[in-house]
């Protein structure tokens, strides 16, 4: 082949979806408008999920018991990221956090901020700062990030398992 | 009751950063075209075809075997399309055997790939979701968190995934297909290499590729074809589970232990650390080789590392149970294939035609796939012995 040859040629894709979040997720979006995180119970296992899905998936039955969480919650599990993510302006290094909320029983991904990355571990209490009300939408975007809060670490054990009324000294 | 199926013959392609010389088409048949010649067979002696790839998003073409059965020879016969994530290689095999395993055909041609340079994995995995943060940083990001979680449990020492890192890249300079040579590779170079997802280091991450995988699967009465001894499927089988329930186990997840306990069943194995003399599996970062050791009960949980560590899994340090011989997804990652990638060098290495990286008298050898968030499993065992 010549150095002129075409071996390939540039042919990008634009998606953009019109999406239905379906009855759960439609009124956990709605309350999340309202400043308020929410899940909903399992009524067979009694977990509670966030955000809810309108079914547990490991019991596969309709959830509609609604729970209001709090906005405290506890790493899980978290990332380092070194690499920028496609299309998001964070600089990094940023750390991406598994945090669950007290009161419910699986974790979700934000980003945690407003520490020391070198300090940030599994156990540890952290809670949402939220952006300005005046600019909640329908997004998880209302909370900026999660950041490192006094209270005592939650044992591994324990991580998940919460009630609504959270962890601290003596709890 | 199932009939005999055997893998008669294995295709593969180089894997590198980026094929320019072919479209995709042309890299599906150059595999295709390389497993049927070491089947002894032509197109015509094919009775259906089975094409697996990991999600049409990252090349961004849909439903591509609409137009790739025309490079596979399969127009006038059956053709079906697997997808299970990075399970996909794995799957599309045990879709393929079970087509012979059935009795439904003689022979099936079966074929696997992904053209990473055509395509954005990463951005493929990073779509804003309407409930969640838009912080998807890909596969890394996503298994980071469990990564750590097994540190935390296991108490490992931290250089574990460094040594994974190097053996199974020392193991991949035995291996000409592999796409990274790196035979003077240290643990002070991967150590150095670049922090991308704390705590996989870049070199502790499988790198991206171009590349196919094929293998032809035949009947008990059509494997005598091929001038290479045939490799017995042993047993198969796959599972899944959701990517999120409540309490669900991300380091050690139960459908992977079921489905091994399954494959282990149909083999006859209790012990697999015994009975296989060697295992490819799908680690594409390096903690997942102590992961998988104990998920797969070549070790008890929180002492896969041990084995890691001790040189068990290593060709260079004779070890008993060598993982990966072939350099694994550590060392070639075309994601659609890497799991067939590791059907097929199993049934390398049964038939003796592993080369350089071939375990010496290899006669039961394990091929391990998954995908998703770690929630598809595909497993086979395949033997030089007839069952």
């Amino acid at each position: 082949m010549s150095d002129d040859a075409v071996t390939g040629i540039e042919a990008p894709i634009y998606l953009q979806y019109q999406f239905t979040a379906g009855r759960a997720p439609a009124r956990f979006l709605q309350r999340l408008k309202a400043g308020q995180l929410t899940g909903q119970r399992c009524p067979g296992c009694s977990q509670v999920y966030i955000p809810p899905r309108g079914a547990c998936p490991a019991c596969g039955i309709a959830t509609e018991e609604e729970v209001v969480l709090s906005d405290k919650a506890t790493v899980q599990s978290f990332t380092i990221v070194y690499i920028p993510i496609p299309g998001n302006p964070i600089e990094p290094p940023y750390i991406v956090a598994n945090l669950v909320p007290d009161g419910a029983n699986i974790s979700f991904i934000h980003l945690l901020s407003d520490c020391v990355n070198d300090e940030v571990h599994i156990g540890q209490r952290v809670r949402a700062v939220w952006k300005d009300a005046s600019e909640w939408d329908y997004s998880m975007d209302n909370i900026q990030y999660f950041k490192p809060i006094d209270e005592p670490d939650v044992p591994v054990a324990q991580i998940g398992k919460l009630p609504v009324s959270g962890w601290g000294a003596g709890a | 009751m199932a009939q005999l199926a055997a893998v008669i013959g294995t295709g593969q392609t180089k894997y590198k950063t980026k094929r320019g010389d072919v479209s995709i088409a042309g890299l599906l048949r150059e595999a295709a075209v390389a497993a049927l010649e070491d089947a002894g067979l032509g197109f015509d002696d094919i009775d259906a075809v089975v094409i697996g790839k990991a999600p049409d998003m990252f090349e961004g073409v849909v439903m591509p075997e609409c137009y790739l059965s025309d490079a596979l020879g399969a127009n006038g016969k059956p053709m079906l399309r697997v997808h299970t994530a990075g399970s996909v290689g794995g799957s599309t095999a045990l879709v393929a055997a079970s087509h012979v395993q059935s009795g439904t055909f003689r022979r099936v041609l079966t074929v696997t790939f992904e053209k990473q340079s055509e395509s954005n994995a990463m951005w493929a995995l990073s779509t804003p979701q309407p409930f969640s943060v838009h912080l998807n940083a890909g596969a890394g990001g996503y298994f980071a968190p469990i990564i750590r979680e097994y540190m935390r449990r296991s108490k490992a020492p931290y250089d574990v995934g460094i040594k994974v890192a190097v053996k199974d890249r020392l193991h991949g300079a035995r291996n000409p297909l592999a796409h990274l040579h790196k035979p003077d590779i240290t643990m002070a170079e991967v150590e150095e290499s670049m922090m991308l997802w704390d705590p996989i280091r870049l070199l502790e991450a499988c790198p991206s590729s171009d590349g196919a995988c094929a293998m032809v699967i035949a009947a008990e009465d059509a494997v005598d074809s091929s001038a290479k001894p045939p490799a017995w499927i042993r047993g198969g089988a796959m599972r899944s589970e959701p990517t999120l329930y409540a309490g669900r186990d991300e380091v050690n997840p139960r459908a992977g232990r079921d489905c091994a306990a399954d494959v282990y069943r149909q083999a006859g194995i209790s012990d697999p650390r015994r009975q296989l003399n060697c295992a490819e599996i799908y680690v594409p970062f390096s903690w997942y080789e102590p992961m998988w050791l104990e998920n797969l009960g070549f070790a008890e949980e929180g002492q896969g590392w041990r084995l890691t560590m001790d040189g068990a899994t290593s060709l260079d340090e004779g070890g008993d149970i060598p993982w990966n011989p072939s350099g694994g997804v550590l060392s070639s990652n075309p994601i659609g294939a890497s799991g067939m990638i590791r059907f097929a060098e199993a049934a390398r290495q049964v038939r003796g035609d592993a080369g350089a990286h071939q375990v010496a008298g290899a006669k039961l050898a394990m091929g391990h796939a998954y995908g998703g968030g770690a929630q598809f499993f595909a497993m086979w065992i395949v033997g030089a012995d007839k069952p």
